[in-house]
């Protein structure tokens, strides 16, 4: 292996570099002067995305366990661009807040690390490589959601996340040591060729599932996003349900479409009933919150299940569509946190009802806020309705017309409880509105980034047309 | 390869640890001892890795060098689990399930 092929793990090797220079940071800058890491942050980080824009080629390493190829390559820039808006909309909590108890590096250490595991998980070639990428993903996110170490919340959001991601971690390791004995190997490219249909591989298959289950919040699994997401800081409920979710959901993707495709017949069925289970039981939870963050929890759950919708299909319609999918749900739901945190920051205030009459008072946040749920609900002009539509297409060229009818059948019921927002904010007048306020610099780049992605990503076609290329990769 | 033990039993015995600990996740109202718990299922597997190698694939060590991974994994895992019970139990003096349920549909 020369150097030149080392280069194939240029995310991976910068992203390293920073986390270094982080915790060096730690060390040497003295205490007075840490208030200035965040700008820090953003600029490194914004570099390295920047960066990772230049080719690649498609190749693999370490004898198959690690690979990358084009839409690897694409989704890794995707969740880049995630974390750079996350960061720059987060920039004003870590100031106020986390660098006042002089816990800011620790902070991007861990989130940057966690960013890190996530790069590991969807460029694995093997699964032990897929478990530590999995884990490495999973513990610092742990520990970002105790970080509000003052507040009891926040602790009980860390005891329950861990927990939860140890169950799961655990079951699906259960399941891999069966795929394991039946396989004989733990790497993709020898277990693709001798995985069959037995009792104990599809034993395996389920127990592998529950964990990344898991990780997307599917159904049986979902009852730690909720709370998780209540007590955390929001910047990491928003990373959690953004970048995690988008990550999980297209490393699952792979696998079904590559490694476990043999299996077919068995997952068709369990994705069908777990859609079904994962939409109507978001979009049900959902209509009785009050507080947003809860709301967008439920939201989040009812989205993974569109998600299952693009990844019963198993064809290149079905890649496109689901990446194409979770960018569009990783700019919209980033819009919606971004306002969120915006308003909790400056005033406390996390209730639906808070937000009554927010129009006369931040019209801009407001339209910020409408254009994000428009576009979670699926509304025609901006993007989430192209994303939905697509996904539907998808599902429905392979015949499964009764699903896409109860897919439509819940984007309806979802409509009511956005809209149940939106008239909150628009039409009701409020007894104690939130005052206006105008918002740092960081934060306005991060919500105006969002707006574009919104708004790009449904009306430029093109875009499109590039996904659907890349996903002939997997095929 | 253990004489006289056969892989049937070895696995029963990695399946037995493995329900005892979700039953113990399920039911335990210690978080020390959910703690437990899921190091019993991680455990479970480790064994699982082990053994599978062993007497069904013993020329190459993939499932031995799972393990060690695990194993280390697990570690970490428990470090940071202990690291956030404590920063509870400093809040509420107490280590049981019912002073994490303040947060409820």
């Amino acid at each position: 292996m020369d150097l030149n092929s080392f280069f194939l793990m240029r995310h991976e090797l910068l992203l390293l570099v920073i986390i270094l220079l982080f915790v060096t940071a730690e060390i040497v800058i003295p205490r007075k002067k840490k208030g200035s890491t965040v700008h820090l942050a953003i600029l490194l980080f914004g570099l390295h995305t920047a960066l990772g824009f230049l080719t690649l080629e498609e190749s693999s390493l370490f004898g198959g366990m690690f690979r990358t190829n084009s839409l690897i390559h694409f989704f890794k820039n995707v969740l880049n661009i995630g974390v750079l808006i996350l960061l720059l909309q987060s920039a004003d909590w870590l100031q106020k807040k986390i660098e006042k108890q002089n816990r800011g590096t620790e902070f991007f250490t861990l989130l940057f690390c966690s960013l890190l595991g996530m790069y590991f998980m969807i460029s694995a070639g093997d699964f032990l490589m897929f478990y530590i990428g999995l884990e490495l993903s999973t513990l610092p996110v742990a520990a970002l959601a105790a970080y509000e170490i003052m507040k009891r919340k926040s602790s009980e959001a860390g005891i329950k996340l861990i927990f939860s991601a140890g169950l799961a971690s655990g079951v699906s390791l259960f399941g891999i040591s069966m795929l394991y004995a039946t396989t004989g190997s733990i790497y993709f490219q020898d277990v693709i060729q001798v995985i069959t249909t037995t009792n104990l591989t599809v034993l395996g298959f389920v127990l592998f599932f529950a964990g990344l289950a898991f990780k997307i919040s599917l159904v049986p699994f979902h009852f730690w996003t909720a709370d998780v997401y209540e007590g955390a800081p929001i910047s990491v409920a928003s990373y959690l349900s953004v970048i995690s979710k988008g990550a999980a959901a297209f490393i699952l993707m792979i696998l079904l479409f590559t490694v476990l495709k043999p299996l077919m017949q068995v997952w068709e069925n369990l994705i069908y009933v777990l859609a079904l289970a994962t939409m109507f039981t978001g979009n049900l939870f959902a209509l009785r919150q009050h507080n947003m963050k809860r709301f967008l929890a439920f939201s989040s759950i009812a989205q993974a299940g569109f998600i299952l919708l693009g990844l019963i299909t198993g064809t290149q319609l079905g890649t496109a569509t689901v990446v194409y999918f979770v960018m569009i749900y990783i700019f919209s739901n980033l819009a919606a946190f971004g306002v969120v945190q915006a308003i909790s920051q400056k005033t406390g205030k996390e209730n639906i009802v808070d937000y009554e009459g927010l129009y006369r008072t931040n019209p801009r946040l407001s339209l910020v806020m409408l254009l994000a749920l428009f576009s979670l609900a699926g509304i025609p002009p901006v993007a989430g309705f192209f994303g939905k539509f697509f996904l539907f297409t998808a599902a429905a060229s392979e015949g499964y017309y009764l699903l896409v009818f109860l897919a439509v059948v819940n984007v309806t019921i979802s409509l009511y409880y956005y809209l149940l927002v939106v008239r909150a904010i628009f039409l009701r007048r409020g007894d104690n509105p939130v005052p206006h306020f105008s918002n740092q610099l960081y934060m306005r780049l991060g919500l105006a980034f969002t707006v574009i992605g919104i708004l790009v990503l449904g009306l430029y076609s093109p875009l499109y047309d590039y996904i659907y290329e890349l996903s002939g990769v997997f095929n | 390869m253990i004489p006289g033990i056969s892989i049937t039993e070895i696995l029963t015995l990695s399946t037995i640890l493995f329900f005892i600990g979700i039953y113990g996740f399920i039911t335990r109202t210690n978080l020390i001892s959910i703690l437990i718990s899921v190091e019993l299922i991680l455990n479970a597997s480790v064994i699982n890795f082990v053994m599978i190698n062993k007497y069904l694939y013993p020329d190459i060590l993939q499932g031995v060098l799972y393990a060690l991974f695990i194993i280390a994994v697990a570690a970490a895992e428990t470090a940071l689990a202990v690291a956030i019970i404590f920063n509870l139990y400093k809040q509420t003096s107490s280590v049981e399930v019912k002073e994490t349920e303040t947060m409820k549909f």
